[in-house]
């Protein structure tokens, strides 16, 4: 009846149970603020059934908020038994419970914090931003946020119920084969990506489709803003990328659970496949994630540097050559894999090629602030220390791009230190960025600028701490996922620095909780008024801040490259609607919602083999569809009259 | 495909609703030619596991021994048919000539109903002969692929009941139109995909 699923799922040791009463009282508050204050029906009606990508990116944000303080406190966990398993001690962890966190520490950073960001801010400007009122699809959209949401709860759901994968953050079998990892750890792995995943894809053709087709009329190509143009070059990675995903979690499901050869060592399978799939999905995944955050510094080093961006076309030519390379580098994952000189030679040389068109970036946002009035608020401060750390990151990455230097660097600290120079200094740096500078976008409340350099400066200070030691520890042979190590390799000072190191990370995390909470309790103060705080230059500082909800009341058609700036350089007023006039929108539905939860108990259920569980929620997932699908009134109209009074701050009737 | 009311006063009301819905089609057909695209991705990775696969026979039969080529054939006939008959159903849904275009959708579904009998006649086949999936890595592969693709066809099947309820109870309305469109894609697509299994699959694998 309940398959694998046993009392013993439920016993933990003792750290594993502090998480888990953290995790259920953390619930539990909340249920009971919302209980309290009545939210129930508002949290159904605005939230839960919503379709408008502004409040589906809010969400979004929100669930990366909350995962990266639980990626941040495996990160935590695993300095600290660093730091102490030296010689004798062997620090608070077993192998097996280090194993388990340096798995969903990775898993949960790239797919529930930089994924979540990612299309948290997509979601919230590329509609904005290229004036429309919609996405192309937004069923679809908020059906993808549910999945998202889904494979979170289902990847902590394996904190309380059962154990998690500890097998790496990308479980390469054969480990995570059946014969090496037969508990359900790896099955929890696979089915938050599977379900995550599915949405992400969806997220792609969504917004592919979104801004080829949606834009307002007159913005051509090449007058699109660069956030969307990273966002469509992003996109097509995605939609490229993420299938092989699929496919690839599909066989080692099958492998695990019907007793395929896919990935097993014997019996005609083969491991190194699963390598190469997942590295083909993998290698496009981390650029799917600074693509978008590139966009955000174009957007911000022109706006704070009172110039039109330097270079234009070949930022967007660079944006395109660097998604053409990110399917040709896979390998230099794995040179070690021992494919001989002449394929390891290719991957290495594409590699160091895709360091061209990223360096061509660097140049044209510096070329964009000289002789620019620089205005250093905190997306530009996020930008500046981006471009030093993405440097030092992009150059340790060239080093590693060369074969017979990989062979020595591969699996060690120096390679960890790299990737994280690389999705801190970029991603987390970009994306913190789009939040500074969009904030009084979404909602009309200006972040407080000075809390704002603190956050900036413990990250950098707390991120140069934490993992400058790994290039030197790296250097002097520690591998990474060590549990222990002997005493006499001298290695304990340089990671109780580390140590240190993620400590002020984790003060820049505590100082950005505050910095939000002080920035709503001054709103009185900080209120953005003007709709155009920063004195920006494109579409979406053209309507109202808080946005409404059908963002532009009027679709004025624009003739320029940052139409907004333009507009005011001739004294055009694009926010004032001159005729009204109804306005088409999607209705709410729970459906997107409910899908997500089947395909969650889906996934709960192959997990523990409850197979007639897994059959029902299936059944119900075609059910959905089908409703849904058979729907021909998902449109409602908001009449011009309202609009009007809308415009005017009034509530119609 | 402007939206826009302004610029153009002498658009009426109802002739903007029109270009809306027009619009609508158009953003729908990308979208889903977009959805295509990430399955043929997706179908390209079960090939290429296929090629890597094919040879790694664990000392069991390989494609020579175990494809009947004969029987595919007919497969394959049936496939293309159907997916004639659902070109003829288009250009009927066209002239809204609706008894044409259920009967089409029936006949379609009858095609592809025997396409699938046959196929899991030949994997029932296989797997009482002992040649089941769980054998080597290439039955593994020959299974996921050639059934991943029946995956696909049995949706389909799923679709157009769907589908001819709709046409029945609602007419050939737009929105109805538009689905009966992207489900003609959805099945052209897959019978290019059964071409590839047809040729890499069945073809060469019985060369070798």
């Amino acid at each position: 009846m309940l398959g694998r699923l046993t009392l013993d799922a439920f016993k933990h040791d003792m750290i594993v149970m502090g998480g888990v009463a953290t995790m259920i009282l953390g619930l539990l508050s909340l249920i009971f603020v919302i209980t309290y204050l009545k939210r129930w029906r508002w949290l159904w009606k605005e939230w839960i059934t919503t379709v408008d990508p502004k409040k589906i990116g809010v969400m979004y944000i929100i669930v990366a908020l909350v995962m990266l303080l639980r990626g941040g406190a495996d990160a935590l966990m695993m300095r600290a038994q660093q730091a102490l398993s030296s010689g004798t001690s062997h620090g608070i962890l077993s192998s097996d419970h280090f194993q388990q966190i340096f798995t969903a520490h990775g898993s949960m950073m790239i797919f529930f914090v930089a994924m979540g960001l990612m299309f948290g801010l997509i979601n919230l400007i590329v509609p904005l931003q290229i004036g429309a009122r919609d996405v192309a699809f937004p069923f679809m959209n908020a059906t993808s946020f549910w999945l998202f949401l889904m494979g979170a709860i289902l990847m902590n759901t394996s904190l309380v119920i059962g154990e998690f994968a500890a097998t790496g953050w990308l479980a390469y079998p054969p480990l995570s084969g059946l014969a090496y990892s037969p508990g359900v750890g790896v099955d929890y792995w696979i089915w938050s990506l599977q379900i995550a995943g599915i949405g992400s894809l969806l997220s792609g053709v969504n917004f592919f489709t979104t801004i080829l087709k949606l834009r307002r009329q007159g913005m051509k190509l090449m007058k699109m803003p660069l956030f969307t143009w990273s966002v469509l070059n992003a996109m097509v990675l995605v939609i490229f990328a993420f299938p092989i995903l699929t496919a690839t979690l599909a066989l080692l499901t099958l492998d695990r659970t019907i007793g395929t050869h896919f990935f097993t060592a014997t019996e005609g399978g083969n491991p190194m496949m699963y390598v190469n799939l997942i590295w083909a999905w993998g290698h496009p995944e981390v650029y799917i994630l600074i693509l978008p955050a590139f966009g955000i510094f174009s957007e911000v080093v022109a706006t704070f540097s009172r110039k039109r961006l330097f270079g234009y076309t070949s930022m967007v030519f660079a944006l395109a050559a660097i998604t053409l390379l990110s399917f040709t580098v896979w390998l230099h994952h794995f040179f070690t894999m021992g494919a001989g000189a002449d394929v390891n030679a290719f991957f290495g040389i594409s590699t160091m090629i895709i360091s061209i068109p990223t360096g061509v970036k660097v140049f044209n946002w510096l070329f964009t602030m000289y002789k620019g009035r620089i205005v250093l608020t905190t997306p530009m401060l996020w930008f500046l220390g981006f471009v030093a750390t993405f440097t030092i990151g992009g150059v340790a990455g060239v080093l590693m791009s060369v074969p017979p230097a990989d062979f020595q660097l591969h699996n060690s600290l120096f390679l960890v230190a790299h990737f994280h120079t690389m999705i801190i200094g970029g991603v987390v740096f970009g994306y913190f960025a789009g939040i500074a500078y969009w904030f009084p976008k979404i909602f009309g409340v200006k972040l407080n600028e000075r809390i704002g350099r603190y956050v900036f400066w413990s990250w950098l200070i707390g991120f140069c701490t934490a993992f400058i030691p790994l290039y030197a520890l790296g250097l002097m042979g520690a591998t990474r996922r060590l549990d222990h190590y002997d005493a006499s390799l001298g290695w304990q000072g340089l990671f109780i620095v580390a140590g240190v190191g993620v400590l002020i990370i984790m003060l820049g995390i505590g100082l950005q909780v505050l910095q939000f909470l002080i920035s709503f309790m001054q709103r009185r103060w900080n209120r953005d008024r003007t709709g155009d705080p920063w004195n920006a230059r494109t579409l979406e500082w053209a309507t109202r801040s808080p946005v409404p909800f059908y963002n532009f009341a009027e679709l004025t058609p624009i003739s320029d490259r940052d139409a907004f700036w333009e507009a005011k350089q001739r004294g055009i007023d694009l926010r004032t609607p001159k005729t009204y006039t109804d306005i088409q929108l999607p209705k709410n539905t729970p459906i997107g919602f409910f899908i997500a939860l089947l395909a969650f108990v889906i996934g709960f259920a192959i997990v523990w083999h409850i197979w007639w569980l897994a059959i029902v929620a299936f059944l119900g997932v075609i059910a959905m569809l089908i409703i849904r699908l058979s729907d021909d009134e998902t449109e409602y109209i908001v009449p011009a009259a309202d609009v009007r009074k809308f415009e005017a701050g009034e509530q119609p009737a | 495909m402007s939206m826009e009311l302004t610029d153009k006063p002498l658009i009426t009301q109802k002739a903007h609703y029109q270009q809306v819905a027009e619009a609508d089609h158009s953003k729908t057909l990308v979208g889903f030619w977009v959805y295509l695209m990430t399955d043929c991705v997706l179908f390209a990775s079960l090939f290429a596991v296929f090629a890597v696969l094919r040879n790694n026979t664990n000392g069991g039969p390989g494609g020579p021994e175990l494809f009947n080529l004969p029987f595919v054939l007919v497969e394959t006939i049936i496939l293309l048919t159907s997916s004639f008959v659902c070109g003829l159903v288009l250009l009927a849904a066209q002239r809204k000539a609706r008894s044409y275009v259920v009967a089409g959708l029936l006949i379609i579904f009858l095609l592809g109903l025997s396409f699938m009998a046959l196929e899991l006649t030949e994997f029932s086949h296989l797997v009482h002969e002992g040649n089941s999936w769980r054998e080597s890595g290439f039955l593994s592969a020959f299974f996921t692929l050639v059934g991943t693709h029946g995956l696909h066809i049995t949706v389909g099947l799923l679709w157009m009941v769907v589908m001819i309820v709709q046409i029945v109870r609602k007419g050939l309305t737009d929105p109805v139109l538009r689905r009966l469109s992207l489900f003609a894609m959805f099945w052209h697509f897959l019978d290019v995909v059964w071409i590839f299994i047809f040729s890499l699959v069945y073809l060469l694998g019985s060369m070798s």
